[in-house]
């Protein structure tokens, strides 16, 4: 999904567009092709909806979006190759049974020949199909080589998939170091449908992965509950992140730009809400973006020591913790704590909330295995901190309990 | 092709039976257990057909309008399953009790009993998957594919299909035990394996899928059970399991149940293409050869539904290779049923016309599928639109109008009236261009960039969802017209003649008279 400018969103106003740009299109093809169709008005249906189809291939965004990569030029390309070799065996197929069907008619008065065998065409239309599949299968060979080959990657990134953002972890290269989450920023309103919606609907995220262009970049991937997959379609690259194992990948952005994609694993009620954008900068504003980033992490590593010391007011703690509860409980849980019977757990009047503070602090750390309750060992210690007492202290939870950060790196060590 | 030299005219006067709902419990006839399939089969595919046009609904628009996430996720989950086990899978099984023995001059199936059994397990499944969306949690939501650990994540529903799932693959094994050994020791006398028609030759090689992958779907669900329940870890890192072991083993079974779900299609495309071109199928033999070829091959291709799940570079290599060789005895078959047309004497009545509708949009399928097959161009269109789009035309285009074109053919012989042909070519023409508008824009989808399995999706996609939603609402709407026409056949259509169809020349129309007698070949036909 590479950034295009559709005119604002009108209802259906862009389908009368699309229709007239792709009639356009279809007039040049048959065009084109007209010399051998105009013989025989054969297939005619057939032919029409793959030259249609064809017609789009070429330079709409109803194609695959323009290739960024060598990777996805090279599947592009294929793709389009792939379709000509098809069309032309539709037509061939097609042509000999449409002209059967229209001559070789009862009504017509045809008589039925008997025949119902012969070895040597048999022996012919087993090994053309074999030998147009050699020829499709050569290039596909070279790519699939290609892209399986990550060694020696200027910059690795770590993405670890959650149920329902994506975790960037900078390993090595220049940004090493640099970690942060990435979660969908367009806002529910727009979604229940009480706001109009925004250009990049549902593909757009509060944290970009900023990476350089013409580098390459190794993509490292895990995940921390379910299956995901992180997929940008103009770079080419889609993997699986599997949770307990390691998988990769790798791509080298051709242009600066901003490149769109989405989770493509089923992974549970938000699947269809956890976009990917890649931001891809010259190497200059690589370097000042890396450079702001650190300082960023710096500052936020004295606060995090200052934290872990400091004694919060049950009050921080709880406008803190309602915070943090809304980005990363209330998916679930939902804001009023009910959560959906059967689905899952309502946290208001939890026998579990309203127990003692360590059981609370372990099933939010490490998640409860098989069920819904995924690990959050990933928030920090204030955070955790802040939405453990918010729990025990929210709807009608009236623990008075206050959990300081202390505790929860005790429960770590 | 089988000329039938003597019929003894013994049967059809011995129909002693119960008489209402008992009749239909009790029985042991394959033609009433034949008939209870085909009418399961079409309720199931009412239900799944509801749930399709509630997941159309949603997506007739972006925005969240009438199904929340989890609510939407449960109707594309539980419409692939339905739809998979409770539509496709018993109609064929349906086809096979009714005319399997008729067409090789079998008295009936060769376990009589257990044919009973096998088809009273499926309405207990059936419940069991429909119930399963009232209960606390809902019905499962991870898919119809149910990969852990998001299937392990479920509540009560998820253990309700997989105890559905267990359910559905008994039923299933009985039934293909039943139809291997009836028709390898029941045939009449003279007609040898390669006088057998084409869609016995289909079925009898799927039968043996059946048997070869159903106990591996069972044993899979149940290791799925045991970790949700009972503290392994097939599946789960922490305990030293491969979530990827699970689709590894599901698409061993997987796969070939996809060509479960075609292979009796290319039989009763194998019966109605001669029929109506009064002309014998063209390359019987090399049919039979290629029918076992892509079963076979059918076994060595599982992991091309798992390219992006990522496998070492042989391991893509080798299953783009044997994925792409499938297209071969594929391809013969389309060249055999065109080479069967060509110079044949043609009518064009319902099931010729469903038949053809299957192989043009069929081989759209196919040609998506190589395209599928190709690795690196999977790896773009693996989870998106396009792999929806490319195994509807196979599966609705495919499996499903061939079961159309089988229900017009035989329908007959079964009821012995005939359909009325103008609103059969009206259901074939309907279908044919609500299915068209429904799923071939969905190949754009998927090329742009849409996930599958989403509820909601960016601006650019509009378009084509609301022309794929109308297309979806008039197909669900012409299958009710369909209903009418069957219903419409059975009380009031015209006498049908014993062979109302001039070329075909299997036993069931030579040798039975119409409608086919409760009890039919008690006395075998010799076969030339």
């Amino acid at each position: 999904m590479t950034d295009f400018k559709p005119a604002e969103y009108k209802g259906h106003s862009g389908l009368k567009y699309l229709r007239i740009k792709s009639r356009l299109k279809s007039v040049k093809i048959s065009n084109h092709v007209g010399g051998y169709m105009s013989s025989k008005l054969v297939g005619l249906a057939g032919v029409s909806a793959l030259a249609l189809y064809s017609s789009m291939a070429v330079g709409s965004k109803y194609n695959f979006p323009e290739p960024q990569s060598i990777i996805a030029r090279e599947i592009y390309d294929q793709h389009i190759w792939l379709m000509w070799i098809c069309l032309v065996i539709f037509i061939g197929v097609f042509g000999v049974m449409f002209y059967s069907i229209l001559k070789h008619r009862k009504s017509l008065g045809y008589k039925a020949a008997n025949f119902h065998h012969s070895t040597s065409v048999e022996v012919v239309w087993t090994v053309i199909p074999c030998l147009i599949l050699i020829v499709m299968a050569y290039p596909a060979t070279k790519t699939v080589i290609a892209m399986k080959d990550t060694s020696q990657p200027d910059i690795s990134i770590k993405v670890t998939g959650y149920q329902w953002m994506w975790g960037y972890d900078y390993l090595h290269g220049e940004g090493e170091g640099v970690s942060f989450f990435s979660k969908l920023s367009t806002p529910k309103a727009q979604i229940e449908n009480r706001e109009p919606k925004g250009e990049h609907y549902l593909l757009e995220v509060d944290n970009r992965l900023v990476v350089p262009v013409g580098k390459k970049v190794r993509i490292i991937l895990t995940a921390n509950d379910v299956i995901h997959a992180w997929w940008v379609p103009a770079l080419g690259i889609k993997q699986d992140a599997i949770p307990g194992f390691i998988r990769d990948t790798w791509f080298t952005a051709d242009n600066p730009g901003i490149y769109r994609g989405q989770c493509a694993e089923l992974c549970g009620k938000d699947h269809g809400y956890m976009p990917i954008v890649v931001e891809v900068l010259e190497a200059d504003a690589y370097s000042q973006w890396v450079a702001a980033q650190q300082g960023e992490l710096k500052a936020a590593a004295v606060q995090a020591t200052a934290d872990a010391e400091k004694e919060f007011t049950i009050d921080e703690l709880i406008t803190k913790g309602e915070q943090v509860y809304a980005a990363a409980c209330a998916a679930c849980h939902q804001p009023n704590g009910q959560g959906i019977p059967g689905a899952f757990a309502a946290l208001d009047g939890s026998e579990l909330v309203n127990g003692p503070v360590s059981a609370h602090i372990g099933i939010v750390v490490k998640g409860k295995t098989g069920t819904a309750m995924t690990p959050f060992g990933h928030l920090s210690d204030v955070d955790l901190a802040a939405v453990i007492t918010y729990e025990r202290n929210a709807w009608s939870n009236k623990t008075g309990d206050v959990v300081q950060p202390s505790e929860i790196s005790q429960f770590r060590n | 092709m089988a000329a039938v030299q003597d019929h003894g005219h013994s049967h059809g006067h011995d129909d002693h039976h119960p008489t209402g709902i008992m009749r239909w419990i009790t029985t042991t006839n394959h033609k009433d257990i034949g008939t209870m399939y085909l009418w399961f089969s079409f309720a199931m595919f009412l239900v799944g057909g509801t749930l399709a046009m509630g997941i159309r609904a949603e997506l007739y628009q972006p925005g969240i309008q009438i199904l929340e996430p989890e609510l939407f996720n449960q109707f594309t989950t539980l419409h692939g399953l339905i739809m998979v086990f409770g539509a496709i899978m018993p109609a064929f099984v349906g086809f096979a009790n009714w005319q399997v023995p008729m067409m090789i001059g079998a008295p009936d199936m060769a376990f009589a009993r257990m044919n009973n059994w096998s088809f009273w397990l499926l309405p207990v499944a059936a419940t069991l998957l429909v119930v399963s969306f009232f209960v606390p949690g809902g019905a499962a939501a991870g898919g119809w594919t149910f990969y852990p650990p998001l299937s392990t994540q479920g509540g009560l529903g998820v253990d309700m299909m997989i105890f559905a799932v267990h359910i559905l693959g008994a039923s299933s094994i009985m039934g293909s035990i039943n139809i291997i050994t009836t028709i390898l020791n029941m045939r009449a006398p003279g007609m040898t394996m390669m006088k057998m028609p084409l869609f016995v030759w289909t079925w009898l090689i799927t039968a043996y899928l059946l048997v070869l992958v159903m106990p591996v779907l069972a044993g899979v669900v149940t290791m799925l059970l045991t970790d949700r329940h009972f503290g392994t870890s097939f599946f789960n890192a922490a305990g030293g399991g491969d979530p990827v072991l699970f689709q590894h083993i599901f698409w061993f079974f997987g796969h070939p149940e996809v060509y479960i779900m075609i292979l009796p299609s290319f039989g009763i495309i194998s019966e109605v293409i001669p029929a109506f071109s009064r002309k014998p199928l063209f390359g019987y033999s090399s049919m039979v050869y290629a029918t076992a070829s892509i079963a076979i091959l059918s076994c060595f291709v599982w992991a091309h539904h798992m390219f992006t799940a990522g496998m070492p570079v042989t391991g893509q290599l080798f299953f783009m290779y044997a994925t792409m060789l499938i297209a071969v005895p594929t391809g013969v078959k389309v060249f055999n049923w065109t080479a069967t047309m060509w110079r044949g004497s043609m009518t064009f009545e319902t099931p010729m016309l469903f038949s053809i509708g299957f192989i043009f949009l069929f081989v759209i399928g196919g040609f998506s599928g190589v395209i599928c097959a190709i690795v690196p161009i999977d790896i773009q269109v693996q989870d998106t639109y396009y792999v929806i789009a490319h195994f509807h035309y196979v599966l609705v285009s495919g499996s499903l109008f061939a079961i159309f074109a089988g229900i017009y053919y035989w329908l007959p012989k079964w009821t012995g009236r005939m359909y009325n042909e103008t609103l059969g070519k009206w259901h074939f023409w309907l279908s044919m261009v609500f299915f068209n508008i429904t799923f071939f824009v969905q190949h754009f989808l998927g090329l742009a960039g849409m996930p599958r399995r989403i509820p909601d999706y960016a601006l650019q996609f509009a378009d084509f969802n609301m022309i794929s939603s109308l297309g979806a609402f008039g197909f669900g709407l012409t299958q009710l017209f369909f209903l009418y026409i069957v219903i419409n056949c059975i009380r009031s259509g015209e006498k049908a003649p014993q062979k109302p169809w001039e070329g075909a020349t299997t036993l069931e129309w030579t040798a039975l008279p119409t409608p086919a007698p409760y009890h039919s070949f008690e006395t075998p036909p010799v076969v030339k």
